[in-house]
């Protein structure tokens, strides 16, 4: 019984971690249509935020919630202004750009933080379930995970900007002829996605230590997560987040860990073949 | 004309180790020709695969694991080609015939190369054994014999003469790759990147035909995938990592895409660079790569090569189109429209 409690909330974690990781590159591929490559990336900048917060005596909370969204949503917003906005329209080319920029990212981390591990001490402490000790911080990523998306939600469905937004996904010649910017709406876009990934980075820090290059390890999970969800972003990653966080978890506690991700990458394959469209392609249609 | 450069070429290359070690041109040389497998399959029928590196890598392993157990190169050297080879075939009629392209093309090919560096880097043990071959995990496999004089398995190869079978793998690969343009396959292939739908209509089996050069460009990359393996003398995961993918991407992409000798000379060029800055510098190697990638996608796109040959043209004033693809370069990076 215990036992199952334990796999039920590994679950729920991986679900959780899934869902958290993917939001920002949901977000800006789901309304840009581009594959922002350099996501890892941001997601590391956020980690590497928060620990350099926590290391200047900045309350832990106040810097993975706030200093690292905001930090890394500037970060953001220059890359935008720079890069991505020249390349609007040309998919490949911006997969190529962001690749290059998460390059670059992992230079410049390794240029001032030095190539070695750096961590941060969890804040919330462990429990007992029955027999088992279970990490206390898995609970704390459920919730910010579950809240992240009940706001996601409900700003892309009650808000005059989540209108335009979802607009924005839907038809971008038609929002720009009632007035809007796409280009504009893109900016927001993106720092709004940039600052989704330092938030991710900066929860999930205390996990796990960082290294420059450990934005390697959400990319690709990201990427198959998004890219399966489909164009819809709330419905399209939570849908794809449950099936791939689900399989990893059962396979891992039947086999292996390194099977159960193995399992997770060949579901994403089988999945393609099956919905080129992605999950939200197939079964839901209403945008967010 | 075109011919003449080419045998300037060749005689460089055979020349090349009068005045010069052989062991950086060799690793030169293999990256060359794994770029050039992928700059085919890119440049001409339009095929991005984020994952080339999966092939490369199959060659290298396969070629290891079977030197192992036969203890004679020729095999081995031939099978290198024909896992890359037959794996290809199935991914990619997987693919192709699944109407998957783009993006979603790319993410598959990468989830491949995914998988098969998170296999080979778990598969530290005793459990994991092909015949003789151990596959040591995130180790790899060392020490196996290099290329040998076939069916002379204690002539073995190493230094100069490894170099003049890279040289003579890259050109034969060159050749293959001009003669399938030069066929009505290739026109084809350049007519699908241009205009799948049209190509299609007339009647031509486009899940096929990719699948097809999907499969030879992978053989050139296990090709490829086994010489480095004989260069390294030691097998890793790393030849499936993510920065072996990206790095060939880069190389391609800065050569130029639709010729086939840009890619050549930006695995060489970009090779030679890295070989020089090293694993451990002051300023970090994949942040001079990076702003390398970006500058190109935003100031080139075109990729080095083909601008100059533009230049070139324009400059002499001798406006020689080349019938077939000298005018479409332009849409490749924008073939993709933005909204479905």
């Amino acid at each position: 019984m215990d036992y199952a409690g334990v796999v039920c909330l590994e679950i729920l974690y991986m679900i959780a971690f899934l869902a958290l990781t993917s939001a920002g590159l949901a977000i800006v591929f789901g309304m840009m249509r581009v594959i922002n490559l350099a996501h890892g990336e941001f997601v590391m900048l956020g980690g590497y935020t928060t620990i350099a917060c926590y290391n200047n005596g900045i309350n832990i909370y106040f810097a993975m919630l706030v200093v690292a969204p905001v930090v890394v949503g500037l970060v953001g917003l220059i890359v935008e202004r720079t890069i991505i906005r020249f390349l609007y329209g040309r998919m490949i080319d911006t997969m190529l750009a962001t690749w290059g920029l998460s390059l670059l990212l992992i230079g410049l981390v390794t240029l001032i933080f030095g190539n070695t591990a750096v961590s941060v001490p969890a804040p919330v402490s462990g429990y007992q379930l029955g027999e088992y000790q279970m990490g206390g911080y898995n609970l704390f990523i459920i919730l910010i995970t579950v809240a992240l998306t009940l706001v996601m939600w409900a700003v892309l469905r009650f808000t005059r900007a989540g209108l335009i937004a979802r607009g924005a996904m839907q038809g971008p010649d038609v929002v720009s002829s009632l007035g809007y910017d796409p280009r504009k709406i893109y900016m927001y876009t993106f720092t709004a996605g940039a600052a989704l990934s330092g938030l991710a980075g900066g929860v999930l820090a205390p996990l796990t230590g960082l290294l420059p290059s450990s934005g390697g390890a959400y990319i690709a999970k990201a990427f198959i997560t998004v890219i399966t969800g489909g164009a819809a972003v709330v419905s399209g990653t939570l849908s794809s987040a449950v099936v791939f966080g689900t399989v990893n978890q059962l396979v891992s506690f039947a086999a292996h860990p390194v099977i159960g991700e193995l399992a997770m990458l060949a579901l994403a394959i089988i999945l393609l073949r099956l919905m080129p469209k992605g999950i939200t392609g197939r079964f839901f249609r209403d945008g967010t | 004309m075109r011919w003449g450069w080419f045998l300037l070429a060749t005689a460089i290359l055979v020349l090349l180790p009068l005045v010069t070690d052989t062991l950086t041109p060799t690793i030169l040389l293999i990256w060359a020709l794994f770029a050039l497998s992928l700059g085919m399959m890119w440049g001409y029928a339009g095929l991005l695969s984020f994952g080339h590196a999966a092939y490369f890598g199959l060659g290298a392993y396969t070629y290891a694991i079977a030197v192992v157990n036969i203890g004679e190169s020729t095999v081995p050297l031939l099978l290198a080609m024909l896992v890359p080879t037959i794996f290809a075939a199935v991914v990619g009629a997987m693919m192709f015939y699944g109407r998957i392209s783009d993006v979603y093309m790319g993410v598959i090919t990468l989830v491949v190369t995914l998988i098969l560096f998170k296999f080979m880097s778990a598969t530290a043990g005793d459990a994991y054994v092909i015949g003789k071959a151990r596959l040591g995990g995130f180790n790899g496999i060392p020490g196996f014999q290099t290329l040998n004089v076939p069916g002379y398995p204690e002539i073995s190869l190493f230094g100069v003469p490894t170099y003049y079978v890279c040289v003579a793998s890259l050109l034969i690969c060159y050749l293959i790759c001009r003669w399938i343009l030069a066929r009505s396959f290739g026109r084809v292939l350049v007519g699908i990147r241009e205009n799948e739908a049209r190509c299609e209509l007339m009647g031509y089996n486009v899940p096929a035909l990719k699948t097809a050069i999907f499969t030879v460009c992978a053989a050139m990359a296990g090709l490829a995938g086994c010489l480095f393996a004989n260069w390294a003398e030691i097998v890793t995961p790393r030849v499936f990592s993510l920065g072996q993918a990206a790095e060939v991407l880069i190389w391609v992409i800065v050569g130029g895409l639709g010729t086939l000798v840009g890619p050549i000379l930006g695995a060489m060029a970009l090779g030679y660079v890295k070989l020089l800055l090293g694993e451990q510098t002051v300023i970090d190697n994949s942040l001079i790569l990076g702003a390398l990638l970006i500058i190109v996608v935003l100031g080139i796109p075109r990729g080095v090569v083909p601008s100059l040959q533009r230049l070139w043209s324009a400059g002499s004033r001798r406006a020689r189109r080349r019938p077939g693809d000298s005018g479409s370069r332009r849409t490749l990076g924008a073939s993709v429209r933005e909204r479905p």
